[in-house]
Formats: structure tokens, sequence, C-alpha cells
């Protein structure tokens, strides 16, 4: 970890809460690292989050502004601080359950309006905080604690949802490739409008263990196998593209794959 | 309470207004510059105002996607540095509840105005009530010290909105004006003068923002952008804002010092307004519209022989109890007109010994005096 | 590869901080080069950390340091 990044967090607050090997450690990693080669000044940037594990990915280990707000409030929350003081630049950095079920609405309509706020949704398909109950993005078969005989509800798509709201940058990574997902984060960053990145983040203690994975770097493997980016994508069949996960910037000026 | 005074937002003069248009005045005027909202009947006439009028004082106006989207953009907007307010009624404010909480334990100064209406749940949406007065201080879990006040006209739709911003920023609370239906859609005179008594937040770079020496202490409170590097966190947290959840020496102190901040400086906060009272026999106690009728019905009672006073109560919480011990030694009766099922009268009564009658009405109109007169009569002590 | 030329590669610095490391061995297997091993030893929070133990290995890949959810790993820039 480079002296940028170290100037960046509160040292004390480390280490971090996370089990080991949680995916919301190295995007953590990747955020602050997309900061540093942006060189932006934090003093004017602040962090918004709901509650669960990702949202305290900001608070309070990053040395600037951090809003730990309610379970899946931070974007409204958020919305308010970029009203008053535009000139505040607002990550919103929260969990899947967080901010696309109880927090659903105010995802949708942030995206509707398209204001500038950089939303960035830790995805481990499950509450992982609470022991890991289902979530509205857990998918079809998975078990979890509050779906013992294997989940029978489909997962949100949630690129395709808040592309459906009007996002106008959308993206995708797994943490497994953190260099493009530094590259997307950046540029969500830098985006003059309503910027989401969900990023793909295993859980390996609640989701993990009881769903037959057997370590943190079996899930990263995981993540590498399934994910296929969109330029590797074209030249795939559709037999070939089954139960692949689609990857990369499917919205916003400039994408690439 | 350290004001300063600014001139007034709209030119001094007599105006003709409607409660809830005199209520968004009262804020511009206080300071505010920051509303979000979502429409409700009877409040949405203050949102009305407000996004005509908070462009023209270079203020934001929003209107979130619901209720719960406006209280957490008003607290957001606050910690940006805003004098930030939202106003609803008795649904809106059970969706907001937990917010309400949130701004308790993180200090968020802000002003959110309840326009009552006939509960509960959907109820009547357009008839007046008063069933809130509880909710307000108890709806959200755990303990807290709010503000609230209880505004009986128009120009007190103006004069106490302004009162109760200045509370919620010198104790950084959320700070409630408890308006009903009736008084939100009266029209009648406002009197604007020169000048506006105004509280404006300490701000003291470099000082912990949420913690003090002192047990009752009220911190300085910076904004974001100014350096501070904020921790806000609505979990139990050092003055520095770092997450303490299983320190229960952190846990006691913020709990008590959450509450003592208020209750220890009440005296500053509670405001009654007694009529005819300095040889009462009889007290009737009332609040917002209905005092106006309690009012003429004490008139009515003297003219019928019976030494009857009224003490108004202009602030809710914190709780007037020492005024009404005061009431209850010098009456054999007191007699609590509200339009709900008495949830004051109930309150009192831990105060005084002396018999509180209730005397609820709540079928969505407003309590005439007639009412009240008979109501003392059919129970004199 | 220059022709005649002995690369001898400067060593790499690995700076592992192993108060912050949660042994989720996350590195030790992504390392293409196997420069990561357990440690024998249990740290204060009862963890068994990794340990640099070929640094001379290294290609400065970076996966580790990028992989590391606890931020414990500081891979030194090169001359």
């Amino acid at each position: 970890m480079n002296e940028k990044i170290f100037q960046m967090i509160n040292a004390q607050a480390f280490p971090t809460p996370f089990c080991p090997g949680c995916g919301h450690g190295i995007l953590m990693n990747a955020v602050l690292r997309a900061f540093a080669e942006l060189e932006y000044d934090l003093k004017q940037t602040l962090f918004v989050s709901g509650i669960g594990c990702a949202a305290w990915i900001p608070s309070p280990h990053f040395k600037a502004d951090t809003l730990h707000t309610l379970h899946g409030r931070a974007i409204a929350y958020a919305t308010g601080a970029k009203l008053f003081n535009p000139k505040l630049k607002v990550i919103v950095i929260s969990g899947d359950g967080d901010l696309s079920s109880i927090g659903g609405n105010h995802l949708i309509h942030a995206a509707r309006r398209n204001m500038e706020l950089t939303v960035v949704c830790a995805n481990n398909s499950i509450y992982g905080m609470t022991g890991g109950q289902v979530a509205s993005t857990t998918p079809l078969g998975s078990l979890t604690t509050t779906t013992p005989k294997g989940n029978p509800d489909r997962p949100f798509d949630l690129c395709k949802l808040v592309e459906a709201a009007g996002a106008t940058f959308v993206a995708r990574h797994p943490v497994a490739t953190p260099i493009p997902l530094t590259r997307t984060l950046k540029k969500a960053i830098a985006h003059r409008g309503f910027s989401f990145v969900e990023v793909l983040s295993p859980c390996p203690t609640q989701f993990g263990r009881r769903n037959a994975f057997r370590s943190p770097f079996a899930m990263i493997q995981a993540l590498k196998n399934t994910c296929v980016s969109l330029e590797r994508a074209k030249g795939l069949s559709p037999e070939e593209l089954e139960g692949k996960v689609l990857v990369g910037e499917f919205v916003g000026p400039g994408k690439n794959n | 309470m350290q004001l300063k005074k600014v001139k007034s937002a709209l030119p001094p003069g007599w105006y003709f207004m409607q409660g809830d248009e005199a209520c968004a005045e009262g804020a511009i005027a206080a300071g505010c510059r920051f509303y979000a909202g979502y429409p409700i009947t009877p409040a949405s006439e203050i949102m009305i105002r407000m996004v005509h009028r908070l462009p023209e004082v270079g203020g934001t106006f929003m209107q979130m996607e619901d209720e719960i989207g406006s209280i957490s953009s008003v607290i957001g907007a606050a910690w940006a540095g805003a004098k930030a307010m939202t106003a609803t009624s008795g649904p809106g404010i059970s969706l907001m509840t937990e917010s309400i909480g949130y701004a308790v334990i993180t200090e968020t100064p802000c002003l959110i105005v309840d326009v009552q209406r006939a509960g509960p749940s959907t109820g009547q949406a357009t008839r007046p009530a008063q069933g809130d007065m509880m909710m307000v201080k108890w709806g959200a879990h755990g303990d807290n010290e709010i503000v609230a006040f209880s505004p009986w006209s128009v120009q007190e739709m103006y004069d106490l909105t302004i009162k109760a911003f200045n509370f919620a920023e010198q104790f950084r609370v959320p700070a409630f004006l408890l308006a009903d239906e009736a008084v939100g859609h009266l029209r009648e005179t406002l009197v604007i003068k020169e000048e506006v008594e105004v509280f404006d937040r300490v701000k003291i770079p470099g000082q912990a923002p949420f913690g003090t020496e002192e047990i009752n202490g009220v911190p300085p409170m910076p904004a974001f952008g100014e350096g501070a590097n904020l921790l806000v966190t609505g979990s139990t947290h050092d003055p520095w804002g770092f997450r303490k959840t299983q320190d229960s020496a952190t846990q006691a102190r913020l709990t008590e010092r959450l509450v003592r901040k208020v209750r220890d400086f009440k005296s500053e906060v509670i405001q009654t307004d007694p009529h005819l009272l300095e040889d009462a026999e009889v007290g009737v106690v009332a609040y917002g519209f209905t005092a106006r009728a309690a009012l003429q019905a004490v008139k009515t009672l003297r003219k019928k022989g019976i030494k009857a006073g009224m003490l108004r109560l202009v602030s809710i919480w914190p709780f007037a109890d020492e005024a009404i011990a005061d009431l209850g030694k010098r009456c054999r009766a007191i007699y609590v007109a509200e339009m709900n099922r008495g949830q004051i009268a109930g309150e009192m009564k831990k105060y005084t010994a002396t018999p509180v009658i209730s005397l609820p009405k709540t079928n969505g109109e407003v309590i005439e005096p007639a009412e009240i007169v008979e109501g003392v009569r059919r129970n004199l002590p | 590869m220059k022709e005649g030329s002995d690369r001898k590669k400067k060593p790499v610095t690995i700076h592992l901080n192993q108060k912050w490391c949660k042994g989720c061995y996350i590195c030790l297997e992504v390392c293409p080069k196997k420069v990561f091993e357990k440690s024998p030893e249990v740290s204060e929070k009862g963890f068994q950390p990794v340990v640099v133990a070929h640094p001379e290995l290294c290609t400065r890949c970076l996966q580790c340091e990028m992989l590391c959810p606890d931020l414990a790993i500081n891979v030194e820039k090169g001359e």
C-alpha cells in the first residue's frame, strides 16, 4: 500500500473489522487507489454510506468527511448535502441490500434525476452483517439463513435496473480484477452526472461457507471464471455465455470494456 | 441564547396570510436555506411557498421521492451547513421517525413542521386534530429531549417557527412545530417587524463535534467541506465520531448528555401563556387552535360566575411540568381541551394530584367554546 | 532481453504489515511466483499471518498489493 493511500486513511481504525478475505476490503483498496491516481483533494469529498458491512468501507476508515446514515438512506442523505453544497464531490459507498432493497426507491430516483453523484454498490449477494440472510441480489437457488432450501427468487440485475432508471454511467466489475475496477471507478468519480458502479465483492463468511466456497481465494477465482467482459462476450455463443456475468462499462461517455 | 438581530426577509408591515404560508416566511426569516419535502395535506402549502421563495433568497428547494427522502436530505443538507427544514403531517412523521432518531444522536439541528390532521393512519386528510403530541417525542426509539411548539395563530406560525429554528440550532436537536390543519389553513393578519432575532450555529474548528467536557454541553458543529474530516454516524460514538458500539462508558455519557443538554436548560425553552389565572379556581389547559376556543370559554364561564382561567401551552416539549404543578396548587380542578383522546391530559397527571379532567374531541372538527363551557360545568368539583 | 546481458534483478522489497494481516491467504494463492508462505506464528489477533518468504521471485505484478483486503501489503517501487 503506497504512501498516498496511507495519507488518506485513519490508521488508528486499522486493522479493519472486516472478515479475513472480505471483498469489501479489496474494494476499499481500489477506491483509495482511484482517488490517489486522480489526485483529488479529499477535503471537498464527502463519503456517504448506509448500514451494513459495505457501509463501513468509508466510515471510519477514510480521512475525509464521512456520513454514516440509516439502512437504505445513504443516497437521500447524500442528495441533501450535494444540493446544498454542489462544490462537494459526493460518493455513496454501500451494500447491495442497503441500496437496492430497503433503499431501492432512493436509488431509482437519484438515477432518474441524473444528479452528479457516484454510487458504488458493494454487491456480495447477501445481508452479511446480520448473519447471512437472502438479499435482492442473491442468486436463484443459493443457500442463506432465510432460504435454507435454496433461494426461490431471482435476483436484480442492478446495472439494468439503474440504467432503466436513467443513470448516465453504469458499470460492473468484480474485485478480482482490480485494475479495470480502479480504471472504471476513476471514470465514475469524474463523471458529470449520476454514475453507478456495481462491484462484485465476495463474502466468504456468510455466503461462501454456505455455498460451497472453501476459501476467500476460491471466491476470487470463481469471480474470474464467471465474469466475462463485454468485449470478450461478443465472440462467445449463447451456450458459452450461460451462467456468466457480463462486466464492463454498460452506459457512459467513451465507455470501454 | 446568543441571538443576532437580522433584517426580516419581507418588508416590515401588516400582511394577510395563510398559516402555512406564514410558517414558510418564518423559516426564511430565521435563515432557512434548504427545504426538502413531499406533498401531503394539509402541509403542502408550506412547500409551495418555499419553492417560490427559496430561490429568491439564494436557498435550495427539493421535492423528494417520499418523506423518508425528505428528512434524509434535510439532515444531509444540515451537515453541509444549511438551516434546513421539512413540513409534513402525521403520516409523514410516522415515516420520518427513524431519521428523527438519527438527528437526535448525531445532534443535527433541523425543523420539522407537523400540520396535524385527523388520524390514526390516513384518517381524514383535510380535517384538524392534535393527535401527534406524544409521537414527536416518543416515536423514535430511545431517549431524547426534542423541542416542540404549538402555534395558535398565523402570527405564531411565523414567530414560533423562528423560535423553534433557534432552539434547534442552539441545542443541536430536531425541533418541531406542532401545528394543525385549522391554524395551518387559517388566514389572518401577520405583523412582520423590521428585524428578527436568530441563532447561528457555533463553529470552533479543531474542537470535538460530538462531545463536550460538560455533561450537559452542546458541541460546536462544523460542516462538510471545511476540512474537519467529520465522522457523522448514527451508531454510538465518542466525541470525535468514532463508533463505540461495545463501550458502556461512551453509551452512558452520550445518552445522558443528549438528554441533559436540553433538560437542564428547559426553563429557557418552556413557554406558557396564562389568561385570567390570578384568582382562578378552575383551570382550563389548551394549546394550538383549541386554545382560542378555550380562551373564549373561560370568559363565558366567568360571566356565568365560575372563576375559570386558561393556561395555554405554547411549548409542548420539554413539558411545562412546574407550570402544571403550580396550576394544580391554585385550582380545584383542571380541564384539558384537546383534539385527541387525552394525550396532554395524561402527561399532566404526572405533575399534579389535582383532578385533571380530559375533554377530548376527535371527530375531525375543531372544539367550540360552548363545548368547553359545557365540559367544565358538567364536571365541576 | 538484451543479448549477452546478465539480468540480475534487484531484490524487491515487499512490506507486509503482520498486525493488519488476517491470514486470508488471497495473496499467497494468487501470487504467480509463490513469494508468500504461511507464518508458523499466531498474531496478536489470533491469525496466522503471511510472511514474505521469497521476495527475490517477485515480478511486481502487484496482484498481492491490490487484492489484499487489509491494505497490509506494499510492494516497493522499483528503480
